[in-house]
């Protein structure tokens, strides 16, 4: 018998979608496999993976869900921002906060009150936009509030009045780089350069505790597939439908009857959510987050994971980011002196030679066997024939 | 049915590849080595600094080769780059201590890029060395901080203008980077020179931010603050980068050092090495270390360095003697205690001494500072600084400073009764303690 | 100032005028080597200050030079004969010493064999007032009036009577006016009365910045409302004419600044303005630039003062080739591809980066500034322009129109112009569009060089100043409107102007936040910029 939910609407819509679905069972495969060999594994066993390889894992997983995000506005809408960082900083900082508040008089001036920071720089009390975030669910709702409220502010100026192209992306370098500039202000109550650290738990459980990390990766697998079945849903819909006509012929959608701005802003705001998202989980695996978050630098590497992985496919983003991120960890430690090089050369030839991605690489080589094949078959037709 | 299992039984090979190519540490090591991890940054804005660093390091894990090793091993050190990227320091701590089971890491520069990669050597109960002046308020079980403390680098150079042979000053200009060692650093030279009965109206306090470049206003206001007929110096706390449009500009604009000494706590001869200092003759800065101090130790050391380096121009800093003095005093304790293992080697730091590279000796106390000379040093037109005063033997570095009315209840003391990093005299209580 | 110190400068200004008024020449080799045994073992440093008395005391030339050369840190110990002599570093690294009396050549030696006499900040104000005794004396109008300024602080009635003698005889005006500031001074701070009254009418002229703090200072502790009164009236004057400076100085602040984008985005205008490609290598092709101004100094070093005229071209010809070489091997693939040239000179900059750090090292390398760039233009008392500054405005807007006169004016500005603006058409017509390319990339990166080699005398030489500059550049170049050049040079000085005149109120950093508000504003009501772009192209 058929069962109805094998055709159920998520079927549906992965049904047409094989590299997405292939690409979520393997983020879901790999993820318990790590799990698993972490926690079941003793410690002296050749198959344990070190508490190390599980936080790098939720690292490049969260990665992922920021590269996802971009995806939805660069690769679906045609909005290149360079201000993406921003977003994913400002829910890390969302998670700071709350962490920082968690850690209550076990400071190392044992003020109850306040953290380190605001004790010798002599602040009296709590600022205001601190308060409230003692509290897990009013961080929560923050981490995704306040990027979106950003991005929708922004949105709402910028796509009204029709900024668009380098306008546009230069803009939102700006924002991202006055926010920076605005962190490190130790005035402004972040505290400054160092950010926010020293983290001692979440929800009560500690974060240097083995369960804790393995939630956190959990979750940020989690967070990677829903994001995802979110993305795909929003592109595969009617609405995605318009997003990709806008990304391709603005005006004519215009004229169409179609208001544009409405279309890009929620396809912004909703990509700056799942940015913060991706920010607030984030923090805990790497334990720290300061205005570098912010540099308009690494807004312009996570343009690059996205172009590495294949923009415009939403999974080819996921792919990009972990490669790049692997690449990057693997060559700090193999070739620390020279890994720039090899990382800017994979940019230039990534460029020049596979401008789809390394997920057009694969339909490159696909469709370059199937010729082969074709080719060969044929031969063989004519030496039978 | 088949094709299901066929795939997954597919994507678990692809996964077990992954996990294993991120986890490739069940490579055993030669036990018959002793590994030293170097934590510093080859790439990004602060690699023009700390790549020194790591050649220091390197120099000295070769010399040590070549003297047998420690314990009868040889000396193997690994290099990773952090790249100037905090969450980085974090991540690549973990991956020493982890999956290269290092002994020992010298690394950090920046106090973001130390406070990033603490709770990561607590957690794994590592052992760091921390070789860069910083702004105190901390002491951690796991860090031995060879550099200077505030009161080892800022206080010192106060007393020093303050006298008749530093110029009578009794005007300030505090200018700093936007970070916390500045903020700090000024903090407790406000309230020092306040206690010393310098008024709100004789203090000006200025803060830029990270590699500002056109001082042109700044300069031009400090010229005006001291236009005002008390003598007046500048205290510089201006990071890296940002120095060298800072001293230009002071010379175009004809502040000399007879008008206004500047004294600066993180300018060295490396950084000077990028300016044509002629006109910065006379400009002040305050160290452990200068390159021009005389004795054996040192000349030994910079042609040492020298060679290593394969540069007879290079220079050498204070930075560079504190990873000197912390590799040495390592080297010791791993020697005196009989093994690399942490907590052995911690209790054997204690009270250890070596001779720093002016003449004298180092002490590490049980507070993870050090005790060390301060000296004054007068920027000459070759890029060094001539010593023009020092202090009457070592000053022992103050982990929670006795000028912010929090930290002077704090104190450190990591022997035998105290044991904690913060303990506060007033509660009694040991806070913030991650153990 | 010290009260020990000043009292000793006092007494020796004193005694050095008494004998300049004398015109006691002493004949020059009365230098006895007692008097400089101090400079031979380690004194004190009052021990140290004695001799420099001792020395003014006796006035001779052969004094002067001795002095001179301590001050300037000439002067040097043989550590092996315990022998006063003065040194010169050769090329080398050694010293060449010279006798100290007859000036004869004594041979070269290496450092370690040398010990210089000690100086420091407080000695170096000793030995400066000294000189000054000297420099009264000085043919040259600027050193006399330097040496009367320098005396300001230590007026007594010696040096008072030495000003009236010369004042009979001097003829420069500016000699006259220093002159007039020291008398009226003194005259305010020891006469009573008119006299007062009038001599503070006199200083109401003058800017120099000890006279105001002596009127205010003096403020505090008068008695007589006349007298408050009629100081408070000068102070009123004196602050209002430096507030109008203080004005001129920050509109010039904003203007250099200004002329620092212009530089740093205009090579930006061309290759990202007319060509439209997202440049992220711009910042590394003035880095490129800074790097051959310090290799052309390392190769020529005793043309410091020319080295700039060489390493402009040199800079242009380096950053222009690596610009025809990144476009012949990567950008012409990625035409109609905007954004991947983002990309791929985004990768391309890395490897410059990291080219340099191994090349060069890591570290910043020392530029030198030419002199006669050095130093500042001194206006008066309270307005100075530094002269890199001024140069720099100059050569930026030297620049600007250079190439504004070529996209306009000339064949290959023609060509550039046709193959933007309708390649197609452009290509029908016989101009070779692939080599336009390559040229125009050329020219935008070779700019960007020649930028890079004024920045050089502004800021640090090292592997990041791409980086430091890169962000700004983009924003100047979309704020005035991509492809207008003019838009690019109104948007860098505006853009200069108005940063430098929040920055005294707000601050450097917030400063700089309400910037770039201000831009993502402004660009909220002009989409395109500044100058916007009209017509068919915009769409392209």
């Amino acid at each position: 018998m058929e069962n109805k939910w094998s055709k159920g609407w998520l079927t549906r819509l992965l049904l047409e979608d094989r590299a997405g679905k292939l690409l979520m069972s393997f983020v879901f495969v790999v993820t318990t496999v790590v799990v698993l060999l972490n926690t079941l594994m003793p410690e002296s066993s050749a198959l344990h993976v070190s508490n190390y390889t599980v936080t790098l894992l939720g690292k490049y997983l969260c990665y992922g869900l920021l590269a996802l995000a971009l995806d939805l506005v660069w690769g679906y809408c045609g909005i290149l921002s360079l201000g993406h960082g921003a977003f994913f900083a400002l829910g890390g900082y969302a998670m700071g906060m709350y962490l920082m508040r968690q850690i209550g008089d076990r400071g190392v001036y044992g003020n109850p009150e306040l953290p380190d920071f605001m004790v010798f720089l002599n602040w009296q009390e709590l600022p205001w936009y601190w308060q409230g975030f003692d509290s897990f669910g009013f961080a929560m709702v923050m981490m995704a509030l306040v990027p979106g409220i950003l991005a929708f502010l922004f949105g709402w100026l910028a796509f009204r009045s029709r900024v668009t192209g380098v306008y546009l992306s230069i803009i939102t370098q700006a924002l991202t780089y006055a926010l920076m500039l605005l962190f490190f202000q130790n005035d402004f109550g972040f505290g400054g350069n160092n950010g926010l650290t020293d983290f001692k738990d979440l929800l009560g459980f500690s974060l240097q505790s083995d369960g804790t990390r393995v939630v956190l990766l959990i979750s940020s697998a989690l967070a990677l597939m829903l994001g995802y079945v979110l993305c795909r849903w929003l592109v595969s819909s009617r609405y995605g439908r318009v997003l990709v006509a806008v990304r391709d012929a603005e005006s004519r959608v215009r004229f169409m009857g179609y208001r544009v701005e409405h279309f890009k802003l929620v396809a912004f705001t909703v990509s700056a959510m799942l940015a913060g998202i991706a920010g607030a989980l984030y923090v805990p695996q790497v334990g720290i987050i300061n205005p570098g978050e912010f540099s308009p630098v690494n807004s312009i590497e996570l343009v690059v994971w996205v172009a590495v992985g294949g923009r415009g496919t939403l999974y080819g983003a996921v792919i990009g980011a972990v490669v790049v991120n692997y690449a990057k960890t693997w060559f700090t430690g193999v070739m620390p002196d020279a890994w720039l090089f090899a990382l800017g050369a994979l940019f230039v030839v990534t460029t020049l030679w596979l401008p789809k991605g390394l997920v057009g690489l694969y339909q490159q080589v696909v469709d370059f066997i199937k010729t082969r094949r074709q080719l060969m078959s044929n031969r063989e037709l004519v030496d039978h024939g | 049915m088949k094709t299901k299992i066929k795939k997954i039984s597919r994507s678990l090979i692809w996964a077990s590849v992954a996990t294993a190519s991120l986890s490739f540490s069940a490579m055993t090591q030669a036990a018959d080595t002793i590994k030293v991890g170097v934590l510093h940054s080859l790439s990004g804005t602060m690699a023009i600094s700390e790549t020194t660093l790591k050649d220091t390091v390197l120099m000295m894990v070769e010399e040590q080769n070549k003297n047998g090793g420690i314990l009868g091993k040889k000396l193997e050190a690994v290099v990773v780059d952090p790249a100037s990227d905090w969450p980085l320091f974090a991540e690549k701590a973990r991956e020493l201590l982890v999956k290269e089971k290092v002994d020992v890491i010298f690394g950090g520069w920046t106090s973001v890029s130390r406070k990033s990669v603490l709770p990561v050597v607590e957690e794994l109960n590592g052992l760091m060395f921390y070789p860069v002046q910083y702004e105190g308020e901390e002491s951690s079980k796991n860090v031995f901080y060879t550099g200077a403390a505030p009161n080892q680098q800022a206080i010192p150079a106060v007393d020093y203008l303050m006298s008749e042979e530093g110029g009578s000053v009794d005007r300030f200009v505090l200018a700093g980077t936007d970070y916390v060692y500045p903020r700090t650093t000024n903090k407790i030279l406000e309230s020092y020179l306040k206690a010393k009965g310098i008024k709100d109206a004789d203090i000006m306090i200025n803060y830029t931010p990270f590699g500002h470049s056109d001082w042109q206003t700044i300069v031009s206001d400090i010229k005006k603050f001291g236009n005002a007929g008390k003598k007046t110096a500048v205290i510089s706390t201006i990071n890296g980068d940002a120095n060298v449009p800072f001293y230009k500009e002071l010379g175009n604009q004809g502040v000399s050092a007879e008008d206004i000494p500047v004294i600066a706590f993180s300018v060295g001869e490396e950084e000077l090495s990028g300016i044509d200092t002629g006109p910065l003759v006379g400009h002040l800065a305050a160290w452990n270390y200068f390159m021009s101090a005389e004795s054996d130790a040192n000349d030994e050391f910079i042609d040492a360095w020298q060679a290593f380096i394969k540069d007879e121009d290079r220079v050498s800093n204070d930075p560079m003697e504190a990873t000197y003095i912390g590799f040495n005093m390592w080297a010791e304790a791993v020697e005196k205690a009989g093994t690399t293992d942490v907590d052995d080697v911690r209790s054997a730091m204690y009270g250890i001494s070596v001779p720093n590279l002016t003449g004298g000796t180092a002490v590490m106390n049980t507070n993870h500072h050090l005790t060390k000379p301060v000296l004054i040093g007068e920027i000459q037109d070759d890029g060094q600084f001539e010593i023009v005063w020092e202090t009457k033997g070592g000053v022992i570095g103050d982990a929670w400073t006795d000028f912010l009315p929090e930290s002077s209840k704090i104190v450190a003391d990591w022997s035998a009764p105290v044991q904690c990093g913060n303990y506060n005299l007033e509660t009694g209580v040991c806070s913030g303690q991650n153990y | 100032m010290n009260q020990s110190v000043s009292q000793l400068i006092q007494r020796l200004l004193g005694s050095m005028l008494l004998l300049l008024l004398l015109l006691v020449s002493q004949p020059g080799f009365s230098l006895t080597t007692d008097k400089l045994e101090p400079l031979l073992k380690k004194s004190t440093w009052s021990q140290l200050e004695q001799v420099v008395i001792s020395l003014t005391n006796e006035g001779s030339d052969a004094s002067q030079t001795v002095l001179e050369h301590w001050l300037n840190g000439r002067l040097f110990v043989v550590k092996k004969q315990k022998q006063l002599v003065y040194a010169e570093k050769t090329p080398e690294k050694k010293y060449r010493i010279y006798d100290l009396l007859s000036s004869d050549e004594l041979g070269t030696v290496k450092k370690r064999a040398l010990k210089k006499v000690r100086i420091n900040n407080q000695l170096r104000s000793v030995l400066k007032t000294a000189l000054a005794s000297w420099d009264l004396k000085s043919k040259n109008p600027d050193t006399r009036k330097k040496a009367i300024y320098a005396s300001l602080k230590t007026l007594d009635n010696k040096t008072l009577n030495a000003f009236h003698v010369m004042r009979a005889n001097e003829k420069n005006k500016k000699v006259l006016s220093a002159l007039d500031v020291a008398l009226s001074l003194h005259t305010f701070q020891t006469a009573k009365g008119a006299a007062q009254l009038e001599a503070i009418h006199v200083l109401t002229d003058f800017n120099h910045p000890y006279v105001r703090s002596e009127l205010a200072a003096s403020l505090a502790d008068t008695s007589s409302t006349e007298l408050a009164q009629s100081i408070r009236v000068a102070l009123a004057e004196i602050d209002q004419r430096q507030q109008y400076y203080g004005m001129a100085e920050s509109v010039f602040f904003g203007l250099s600044l200004g002329s620092v984008l212009l530089l740093s985005a205009i090579g930006l205008a061309i290759t990202f303005g007319v060509m439209g490609v997202i440049n992220m290598a711009h910042g590394e092709m003035m880095m490129l630039g800074a790097y051959t101004t310090f290799v052309i100094q390392s190769v020529f070093p005793n043309l410091i003062d020319q080295s700039l005229f060489i390493a402009i071209p040199m800079a242009f010809l380096v950053a222009g080739a690596a610009g025809v070489l990144i476009e012949r091997l990567v950008i012409r693939h990625l035409y109609g591809r905007p954004l991947e040239t983002l990309l791929a000179t985004f990768g391309i900059s890395l490897i410059l980066q990291q080219a340099v750090r191994t090349i060069f090292s890591p570290l910043n390398q020392e530029v030198a500034t030419p002199s006669w760039m050095s130093g500042s233009w001194i206006i008066n008392e309270a307005l100075s322009l530094t002269w890199n500054r001024l140069y720099i405005v100059g050569f930026s807007l030297l620049i600007f129109f250079a190439l504004l006169f070529v996209m306009r004016y000339t064949r290959f500005g023609l060509n550039i112009r046709a193959v933007t603006q309708n390649r197609a058409m452009a290509s029908s017509m016989g101009i070779p569009t692939g080599k336009m390319d390559a040229l125009t990339f050329g020219l935008g990166s070779g700019i960007a060089g020649v930028a890079g080699v004024a920045l050089s005398q502004l800021t640090n030489v090292g592997p990041n100043l791409g980086q430091n500059y890169i962000i700004d550049s983009f924003m100047v170049v979309v704020f005035g409107g991509v492809g207008s050049l003019w838009g690019t040079l109104v948007a860098a000085m505006g853009l200069g102007v108005v940063n430098k005149f929040l920055e005294p109120w707000a601050g450097a950093v917030v400063a700089k936040i309400l910037v770039l508000v201000f831009i993502i504003l402004f660009i909220q009501k002009r989409p395109r910029g500044l100058f916007a772009l009209k017509g068919r192209a915009v769409e392209g």
